[in-house]
């Protein structure tokens, strides 16, 4: 059989340099059956349609994956976002999930550092350590990675807001460890247009906090070249309600606001592109996911190269991670979530995501056990060991089913980020509350489905059983605000404060003109000011956001 | 507004540092379509920030939502603003991650009743009709 010249090229000048720096796991892969199991299955006489829409892996416009092995090479990233009452204890959860097999890090912060506020603010009171670590100062960030070589391990920060103070905490900690930030892999979320419309843990206006992000980038492209500088989600836009057609939609038109802002920065779109990553949501509607993620990837690299004329195909390249629906999950039966985890992290894998982290059965009560969270683990495990999807590279192409509904997803996800365009961009769109009221129609929407009966959720609205017995809940330790304000004031007894009380004034001028912060924030970090004294300058320069009111 | 058209007034607070509101959204929506009038405080206020609304707006019940763990603390700190601004009797309905064993805690502290995760929207709507009509009812008949 003559091969088809396109797929005689691919072969040629994308998968051997692949093969070549990146051997496969194994020599060869097999079924059950003692069958080969095919690297790639292609259609017999591939079309100008299938050669333009699907195309092969690795190459534009990447439908079928960002590498051309996929998990053939390499497999996912298992990355479990964790973390919870002081940096201690997060250490030691993130020193038992490396024991256990997770190959990347994903800090969880509490919301008084999300916020900006110290652990010994009003505003923090019952928040310490709820939902992530405490971090005040530069001291909690060298114990949250205590013992963790932060060159070996990829740590992905979920920070927005202030990122740039923890990022900072990271580099001043990684030094301590003999580091330089250049040798640092990993991922600062920094996506902070979706803090207006779904997470809340905005501090700033939006026009000065794109600024601080933007620092970030400039900085980073230049000192930091491996870190992924922005995580632009659509798992809290999913989360917050909307459908899976605008979770993409949205992080799309946040992302498209960030690349327009580092470009008029006088950024290279083929520089600083390939470092932007995604995030986004595995839910249960098992088809229609595996239809998303690849839609997405195909849209992101039209949008990339005809929009903003990236030429390096490591800038038009959606890699992405991916979170199973917290959303989905139930407080009623809850090893049920167990099965719908299985089901919604297969999707991501059948959907091509460069990591995942599997959520816990008993987070619809509480923050997972040790034990519940091993089970979550051992789900990505199963699934990348024993069920073969990993042999074979985006099996679900040339589905008639699964390829129309990727198109119909493209049309979809375009079409409505032509709106948000059309009404001005997404600043615009956040600021009229059209965003929120789209997705607030969703989940309105969607939550009168499961009322009426109409949408099935097992043991919710079907299957009831009554339950006596409720599952063992995680209790973080109830001294923890204690601990963490003593830990405070000691520090700032300890401290040169004169050395502080400088480096908050020259951060202050310069967030006032135009210079980069960074250098400015890592000098503050490193004399042990505390995120909420460099916050509380930022607010006196940038003023803080009001949210619109919906009601 | 016709005080017999209306089942009461609700005011639906987020208090604390959590920003997940999709809970506190639908059950504000799920009031009005029931005949409520509802205020939304927005996410992020301070428990005296929803006390104080609660009496500047003369409402007929609270609701509370709070996904952070935080409720332990919070809820507790509403009753008390509540009753340092003399609306100690305003019933305060709470929701959200909560385990089971806060549950009967925080209804002795004076919270009129505590909804998780997957209760049926028609559930919290009876309860909150019968806590307005109840708290109605006491406050007319006080001259």
């Amino acid at each position: 059989m003559n091969e088809h010249p396109a797929f005689v090229e691919w072969k040629e000048r994308v998968l051997k340099k692949t093969l070549e720096r990146f051997p496969e796991r194994q020599k060869e892969f097999k079924t059950d059956s003692g069958l080969p199991a095919e690297r790639l299955a292609l259609p017999e006489t591939p079309d100008e349609k299938y050669l333009s829409k699907i195309g092969f892996p690795g190459q534009y416009p990447f439908t079928r994956g960002v590498q051309p092995t996929m998990y053939r090479g390499r497999l996912w990233t298992m990355r479990q976002y964790a973390g919870f009452s002081s940096a201690e204890e997060s250490n030691k959860r993130y020193r038992y999930l490396l024991e256990q097999g997770t190959t990347g890090l994903s800090v969880a912060f509490d919301l008084p550092t999300q916020i900006g506020y110290d652990s010994d603010h009003k505003l923090s009171r019952g928040e310490v350590g709820r939902v992530g670590a405490a971090i005040d100062t530069f001291d909690d960030m060298e114990a949250l990675f205590n013992g963790i070589p932060l060159d070996k391990v990829s740590t992905s920060m979920t920070i927005n807001s202030p990122a740039a103070i923890l990022l900072a905490m990271y580099v001043v900690a990684a030094e301590k460890q003999g580091l330089k930030p250049a040798q640092l892999g990993g991922t600062v979320q920094n996506d902070i247009l979706k803090e207006y419309i779904a997470r809340g843990t905005y501090i700033f206006p939006p026009h000065p906090s794109i600024r601080l992000m933007t620092d970030i980038i400039e900085w980073c492209s230049r000192e930091m070249p491996q870190f992924n500088t922005v995580s632009v989600s659509g798992y809290h836009i999913r989360e917050a309600g909307s459908t899976a057609v605008q979770e993409i939609a949205f992080a799309f038109a946040n992302a498209c606001t960030y690349v327009e802002a580092a470009v008029s920065a006088g950024l290279n779109v083929d520089v600083f592109a390939p470092h932007m990553t995604f995030f986004f949501n595995a839910s249960s509607d098992f088809l229609e996911e595996i239809a998303k993620f690849r839609a997405a990837r195909r849209l992101w690299a039209k949008l990339m190269k005809e929009r903003f004329r990236a030429k390096d195909p490591g800038a038009q390249k959606l890699r992405f991670h991916t979170q199973t629906a917290g959303y989905s999950l139930t407080a009623q039966q809850v090893d049920n979530n167990i099965v719908r985890v299985t089901l919604q992290a297969l999707a991501a894998v059948l959907g091509g995501t460069q990591s995942l982290h599997t959520n816990s059965r008993d987070e619809a009560i509480t923050l997972p056990t040790e034990d519940s969270v091993r089970t979550a683990l051992r789900t990505q495990q199963i699934i990348a060991y024993e069920s073969g999807v990993c042999n074979t590279v985006d099996p679900f192409a040339g589905s008639y089913c699964i390829e129309n509904m990727t198109d119909r997803m493209e049309q979809e996800i375009s079409a409505l980020i032509g709106r948000i365009d059309a009404a001005g961009g997404m600043i615009a769109a956040i600021e009229s509350g059209f965003v929120q009221r789209q997705i607030e129609d969703s989940s309105y929407a969607y939550q009168k489905q499961i009322e009426s009966g109409e949408r099935v959720v097992i043991g919710l609205n079907k299957y009831q059983e009554s339950e006596e017995v409720s599952p063992p809940v995680f209790q973080i330790n109830k001294f923890t605000e204690e601990n963490q304000i003593m830990k405070l004031a000691n520090i700032r007894a300890k401290r040169d404060n004169q050395r502080v009380r400088k480096a908050l004034a020259r951060l202050e001028d310069v967030a006032r003109g135009k210079e980069n912060v960074m250098p400015y924030i890592i000098e503050a970090v490193r004399c042990y000011t505390t995120l909420g004294e460099i916050c509380d300058v930022l607010r006196s320069v940038f003023g803080v956001y009001e949210e619109a009111k919906g009601y | 507004m016709d005080i017999q058209r209306c089942r009461g007034r609700v005011l639906i607070g987020k208090p604390g540092l959590d920003g997940h509101d999709r809970g506190a959204k639908i059950i504000a929506r799920s009031l009005r379509d029931d005949g409520f009038e509802v205020i939304y405080t927005g996410i992020r206020r301070t428990p005296e920030e929803i006390a104080l609304t609660a009496i500047q707006e003369d409402v007929d019940a609270v609701g509370l939502s709070v996904l952070s763990g935080a409720h332990n603390e919070l809820f507790p700190e509403v009753l008390r603003a509540l009753h340092q601004a003399k609306g100690g009797d305003i019933p305060v309905i709470g929701g959200g991650i909560i385990p089971r064993e806060d549950i009967q805690h925080l209804k002795e502290l004076g919270m009129y009743e505590i909804f998780t995760t997957g209760t049926p929207v028609q559930t919290i709507l009876n309860t909150f009709r019968e806590a307005t009509e109840r708290y109605r009812q006491k406050k007319h008949k006080i001259p």
